[in-house]
């Protein structure tokens, strides 16, 4: 079994254990849904608006070499450098390379999650860079030198109790429980690195072709300061956040609030056309944009699962989905958690590591219900299972299969086997749940059903005297 | 200059080649070819904005309320001063931060308090100090609650962000119904030259990081507050 399997599987078996933990996500998660319904509920019509959030990806997504050309002449032309990165190197390099030759000193940095899929802290972090994240949720992981947890909400698996814990030990802060005083203590903290920081880097939420903007949201201010006072702006883009119109944000900005965190609008939306032109009072002197794939072109390649190129990263279907309720963010091991992380992470890393996240699913179709965009998520998770059997087929899994096609496809081998069933299951009971126990895959954590002591075609013949 | 571009466009290119997606399912509802052309199409799904001035201020302070935006509608501009007064009294205000704009001189004029001004540059420390930034703005979109600014209407990129306490100051004609009209509002304004900033508020900074508790405030201005002028 390939080793991310084998963690995935220790990992979830943890999490859905802790009792108190769950209990913990699903309270953090019950002010989200009663906000999102009020907010969806504004919409004149949700569904329509999903329809056509679809629809403009699907232009964008299908036309992509267009877009992306279109978006970089014209961002080009306000002064910004555009940088195509085909992987994580190329980008890792080129930031570095960027920084180095700027003399950079402090780098302060806004959420952005495709940095953390290149990993570019610790990249930074051992050519001697500081790099400090401004976001609140991703301060706190940082310090703990953790992933985040959720692409929305990255501390939502901590208390207030062990944030104020890791801010005394960290910032040697005095111990509280009111989030407000939590909060306050990493204001402070910040507004010192927003003024000494040299450069700052941000993530980008769309990218507008007819004008050449990026447009970011965040409800903190971090990104606005980290896009307003250094004096070098590198913005991470990954090539599907391409939008045809500038209008176009007229429906995802409030879209992306809604799904996304149960807001109307999102607090900051702000669209960047450049670094700081002539005459005007602040702003970085350069912009550089790292347009990067890494991979997105093999999911590009996949007609049948391409709309998953649409995605905003809102991370409406974590939110709503079963697994990641239970499990946890930690468990997948990916940057990319919940159903879209499990449809998307076989196409950026490879199918054969991954492909077990896409079993990990009891498709339910709430992600596909929850998404702005429409991608069909379950119907990939089950396209993402076929694709893993047929590129590596498991011949125990073929032999069992033939054996129970050839068994419900000849009624009196059925019945035999049934029989048999009947007379082995009270000795199946003796070994129940050990290792000698051949259901022990089931039996392991829950109770295998009692057989009737009759078939259903006795107790028909028997009651009905075989009558129609 | 940089490989990686012919990279990219060929396995895009290369990608899509006889390689059609199929389309999303839309059975819900059409969407009308003739408005989405006109980029109007989303205005059908989107929360409804009423037509007339007075139906769209009642929108703004309604949602307004609900984002902690402190919203003031006052008549005259010596009504707007007589706000900010009070406002500057209670925060013992010692430093203002404005830009040069002719609603926020107005609403400026013979306060008494030291001020900087951004729009020929600042020292950050300095403007770091202030009390409260003072700006203008583009439009004041009624659908969302939410204050559009740019670098030409709010004094540059940080003027409105970086004070503890943000006072934007709009007459009645700058509100606009919805995302959509803001969009063709700057578009009518900049042509193609757009500022290199502009973007939309939508009530004070926060944060729900910590246990998805809302705390106001989290690195940008802690409070908002909106004087509309008529």
């Amino acid at each position: 079994m390939a080793t991310q399997a084998a963690d995935f599987q220790t990992l979830s078996r943890r999490y859905t254990a802790d009792k108190p933990f769950r209990a913990f996500i699903q309270k953090a998660l019950g002010g989200y849904y009663n906000k999102r319904d009020e907010n969806k509920a504004n919409f004149q019509d949700w569904q329509g608006a999903r329809d056509l959030a679809a629809e403009t990806k699907y232009e964008a997504v299908n036309n992509l070499d267009t877009y992306l050309l279109e978006f970089e002449e014209k961002i080009v032309a306000r002064g910004a450098k555009v940088f195509w990165a085909p992987n994580a190197d190329a980008a890792r390099d080129y930031i570095l390379k960027v920084a180095k030759e700027n003399n950079v000193r402090s780098i302060i940095k806004s959420k952005t999650m495709t940095s953390e899929e290149i990993h570019l802290n610790d990249a930074l972090e051992k050519e001697g860079f500081g790099v400090f994240e401004s976001d609140l949720g991703e301060y706190i992981v940082q310090l703990r030198k953790e992933a985040p947890f959720h692409l929305v909400f990255p501390a939502m698996h901590l208390t207030r109790g062990q944030i104020s814990d890791l801010f005394q030990k960290e910032l040697g802060s005095p111990a509280t429980d009111e989030p407000e005083e939590l909060t306050m203590i990493a204001r402070e903290v910040m507004r010192r690195k927003y003024c000494e920081a040299d450069m700052g880097i941000s993530g980008t939420n769309f990218a507008v072709a007819e004008t050449g903007m990026i447009s970011i949201t965040e409800n903190e201010g971090n990104a606005r300061l980290t896009t307003s006072l250094p004096k070098i702006h590198v913005a991470l883009l990954g090539i599907e956040k391409i939008l045809p119109k500038l209008e176009d944000l007229s429906l995802f900005l409030p879209m992306l609030a809604t799904a996304g965190a149960g807001q109307t609008m999102t607090c900051y939306n702000t669209m960047y056309a450049g670094p700081r032109q002539p005459g005007e009072p602040d702003g970085p002197e350069q912009m550089h944009v790292v347009l990067l794939d890494n991979r997105r072109t093999e999911l590009l390649a996949d007609a049948e699962q391409r709309d998953a190129l649409g995605c905003i990263r809102c991370g409406a279907c974590l939110n709503v989905c079963p697994i990641f309720k239970n499990v946890g963010g930690y468990s997948y091991g990916t940057t990319y958690g919940g159903p879209i992380g499990s449809v998307i992470t076989p196409h950026l890393r490879g199918l054969k590591d991954w492909k077990h996240l896409s079993a990990a699913s009891s498709l339910c179709g709430a992600c596909t219900e929850a998404c702005p965009v429409k991608i069909d998520l379950h119907h990939h998770l089950l396209q993402n299972r076929r694709n893993g059997a047929q590129s590596s087929p498991n011949p125990f899994e073929k032999i069992s299969f033939g054996g129970f096609s050839l068994m419900m496809g000849r009624p009196t081998l059925y019945r035999f086997a049934a029989g048999l069933g009947r007379i082995f299951q009270p000795l199946q009971g003796l070994v129940n749940g050990t290792i000698l126990d051949p259901l022990r895959a089931w039996t392991g954590s829950r109770k295998f059903p009692t057989l009737s002591s009759t078939s259903f075609h006795d107790q028909w013949k028997k009651e009905r005297g075989g009558r129609r | 200059m940089n490989g990686g571009r012919a990279i990219i466009l060929g396995r895009i290119r290369e990608a899509l080649r006889n390689n059609p997606a199929p389309r999303p399912h839309t059975s819900h509802s059409q969407v009308d070819a003739a408005a989405s052309q006109n980029g109007h199409a989303q205005r059908q799904w989107l929360p409804k904005v009423g037509a007339t001035l007075p139906e769209q201020i009642a929108l703004f302070a309604k949602i307004s309320e609900g984002l902690k935006t402190e919203f003031h509608h006052v008549s005259t501009i010596a009504a707007a001063r007589e706000v900010f007064a009070k406002l500057a009294a209670q925060g013992e205000w010692k430093k203002i931060a404005s830009h040069a704009h002719h609603d926020t001189d107005a609403l400026l004029e013979g306060t008494g308090i030291s001020s900087i001004r951004t729009e020929n540059g600042y020292v950050i420390d300095d403007l770091e100090s202030c009390d409260v930034g003072v700006t203008g703005c583009e439009v004041l979109v009624a659908q969302t609650g939410g204050i559009m600014v740019s670098v030409e209407s709010a004094g540059g990129r940080a003027l409105s962000v970086l004070p503890p306490h943000h006072v934007v100051i709009a007459r009645a004609s700058q509100m606009v119904p919805d995302l959509t009209a803001a969009f063709e509002h700057v578009k009518k304004r900049y042509g193609k030259r757009f500022p290199s900033f502009m973007g939309f508020i939508t009530g004070p900074s926060r944060t729900g990081d910590i246990e998805r508790i809302l705390v106001l405030g989290a690195h940008g201005p802690k409070r908002l507050t909106v004087l509309l002028v008529d």
